[in-house]
């Protein structure tokens, strides 16, 4: 509590400070404090809001200057409401995907048996791959599994395989420069991002829990039925929906492996700014709108998530 | 407790290792291909890069908006935060809050938002990479920056130190260059590791607002050569690693852990 007697004193040291005119600068000391953070706002006014601002207004201006609803009205027709289903699509999938391939290699790392360098390798790695990405990221994977990459070439000169002419199952042909392609590379900073936020939480899951239900007669299955996955269920959705907008804001990765023609929306916005002149900026703002209602949305799940899962970390 | 790795955790993590791994190594192994055989070993790829004298500009111009984006964040937010520590730390809660904000906001949308607000802007600002990049990538550092930033007032007893230097006669300027400064310089690394890593890294913004940083060159030369631009992708995470390493040997040391996810996406 000493700090907040600390901050007590000083408040009204400053209190009564104000009351009299400092000295030395002619100010009184509490204006001072908050003429201080003025640049800040001043900056963030400047350089966040009016921007954002420009765009929710935007989104609903015509060509001529006048009010429309025509712009997000184009959103849910064809051929813009396919871009968001395959941004959606592409973000959720490998959101869930990325969830529970980093769940289980985050719970291998720090299970009881693996040793501990293991885990702070893992997790240093996880900082820098989750900062990978862009376009270094896209040319890895095209040396990788591009048409000429080394495990492509690698797979058809001594197993036979030849990747880009197999049929997947749901996925279909693979390649690398569509949506099925763009997917895997996300994979690379999406597991790392997931290891990087669950593993406090699998920390959470105490040995104590474990033992206390073995100890009443639990087997492996009803502990994470009855105790692990309750426990666990808020922070994986919640991380879920954390890897969700991460992909779903994604431009770099795609934009290089598919040379802009994947059709997500954030692709869509870029494109609208390829030429030289802008056709329309009102249709830019509209597709950023859309972008800002889904992650709202998710948002909007996330907020009561986090809280529900902050309970059980104390 | 167990003694030994469970196997299920061994295939777990021998799959991890092979799936983080295997890019990085073919990557390598495409960057000593010749040019001419596409077959091992050269170094001439790595000649060609360093050879071009447009991989050095751009680098010097990404690693300068580094600079300065770094200059301008820590001289913007280490005032703002410091006096919202000490002075009003109601406002703390909102500064967090707006700290969330643009790293909910896509970097697609923030730059749509830039370009149409200062369209017609004077050129000396909207045609610079030193005025509209920079000022996009202080907005874009500034969560990174603020909960390294936080962290590190919060590690220090900064209401003490304070009035111990005040109560010497020391102005507010010498209380926070000479007293609070040296106190947080771990998370002033920190966050400056932090934002070279997401400034060398950025393309959504500066594709669009039409700059020539670094990794625009990288994706100029990804859509012509193969073999240099295996290495200038190698070259291009050795800086991120460089970044990142030093940012979590600094967080280690001193215990000033700030995030560490940045979005270069």
């Amino acid at each position: 509590m000493a700090r907040e007697d600390g901050c007590l004193i000083t408040t009204t040291d400053a209190a009564s400070e104000a009351l009299r005119p400092d000295t030395r600068s002619g100010r009184r000391r509490l204006s001072l404090a908050w003429l201080g953070t003025v640049p800040f706002f001043a900056y963030a006014l400047l350089f966040l809001f009016l921007p954002a601002g420009q765009i929710l207004i935007g989104a609903f201006k015509s060509k001529t200057g006048g009010w429309t609803g025509h712009n997000l009205n184009l959103l849910v027709h064809k051929p813009y409401i396919t871009y968001y289903e395959t941004s959606i699509k592409i973000s959720l999938l490998t959101a869930i995907a990325g969830c529970i391939l980093g769940f289980f290699i985050a719970f291998a790392a720090i299970r009881d048996g693996t040793p501990r360098w293991i885990r702070g390798i893992i997790t240093t790695f996880s900082g820098v791959a989750a900062n990978f990405g862009g376009i270094p990221l896209a040319f890895a994977f095209i040396s990788t599994i591009g048409n000429i990459g080394i495990v492509t070439k690698f797979l058809h000169d001594h197993l036979g395989w030849d990747i880009y002419s197999t049929h997947f199952p749901i996925f279909g042909n693979f390649t690398l420069f569509s949506a099925f392609g763009v997917g895997i590379v996300y994979m690379y900073f999406q597991i790392p991002l997931m290891i990087l936020v669950i593993a406090p939480a699998i920390d959470g899951l105490r040995r104590e829990w474990r033992e206390a239900a073995s100890n009443l007669g639990a087997n492996s299955w009803q502990f994470w039925r009855h105790v692990g996955m309750p426990v666990l269920l808020p922070p994986l959705l919640g991380a879920t929906i954390l890897l969700f907008g991460n992909a779903f804001a994604a431009y770099a990765t795609a934009y290089s492996l598919t040379a802009g023609s994947v059709g997500v929306v954030p692709i869509q916005i870029g494109y609208l700014y390829s030429g030289n002149v802008l056709d329309d900026p009102h249709l830019a703002q509209a597709l950023a709108f859309g972008m800002f209602v889904v992650l709202f949305v998710m948002m909007a799940i996330y907020v009561p998530l986090q809280r529900r899962s902050a309970r059980w970390m104390r | 407790m167990r003694r030994h790795i469970s196997p299920s955790a061994a295939i777990w993590l021998l799959l991890a290792a092979a799936y983080f791994i295997i890019p990085l190594i073919a990557t390598l192994l495409f960057s000593l291909n010749q040019q001419q055989t596409g077959k091992c070993c050269s170094v001439h790829a790595y000649g060609t890069i360093l050879h071009d004298g447009a991989f050095w500009s751009n680098l010097k111009t990404s690693f300068l908006l580094a600079l300065e984006t770094i200059a301008i964040g820590l001289g913007l937010f280490v005032p703002t935060i410091y006096l919202v520590h000490l002075k009003v730390p109601k406002l703390r809660a909102v500064l967090a809050f707006l700290a969330l904000i643009p790293f909910v906001i896509p970097p697609i949308v923030m730059v749509v938002g830039l370009l149409s607000f200062y369209k017609g802007s004077p050129s000396w600002f909207y045609a610079q990479p030193w005025g509209f990049l920079a000022t996009a990538y202080v907005i874009l550092a500034f969560p990174y920056m603020f909960f390294s930033l936080d962290a590190g007032f919060r590690s220090i007893d900064i209401h003490t130190l304070t009035e111990a230097s005040q109560s010497l006669g020391a102005s507010w300027i010498t209380t926070l260059v000479k007293v609070i400064l040296p106190n947080i310089r771990a998370a002033c690394l920190a966050a400056s590791f932090l934002t070279l890593a997401i400034v060398m890294g950025e393309f959504t913004i500066a594709s669009l607002a039409a700059f020539h940083t670094f990794p625009i060159y990288i994706q100029s030369i990804n859509e012509s050569e193969a073999y240099p631009a295996a290495a200038v992708t190698l070259m291009s995470f050795g800086i991120t690693w460089a970044a990142m390493l030093s940012l979590l040997v600094i967080g280690r040391k001193r215990g000033a852990r700030g995030a560490v996810i940045a979005g270069v996406r």
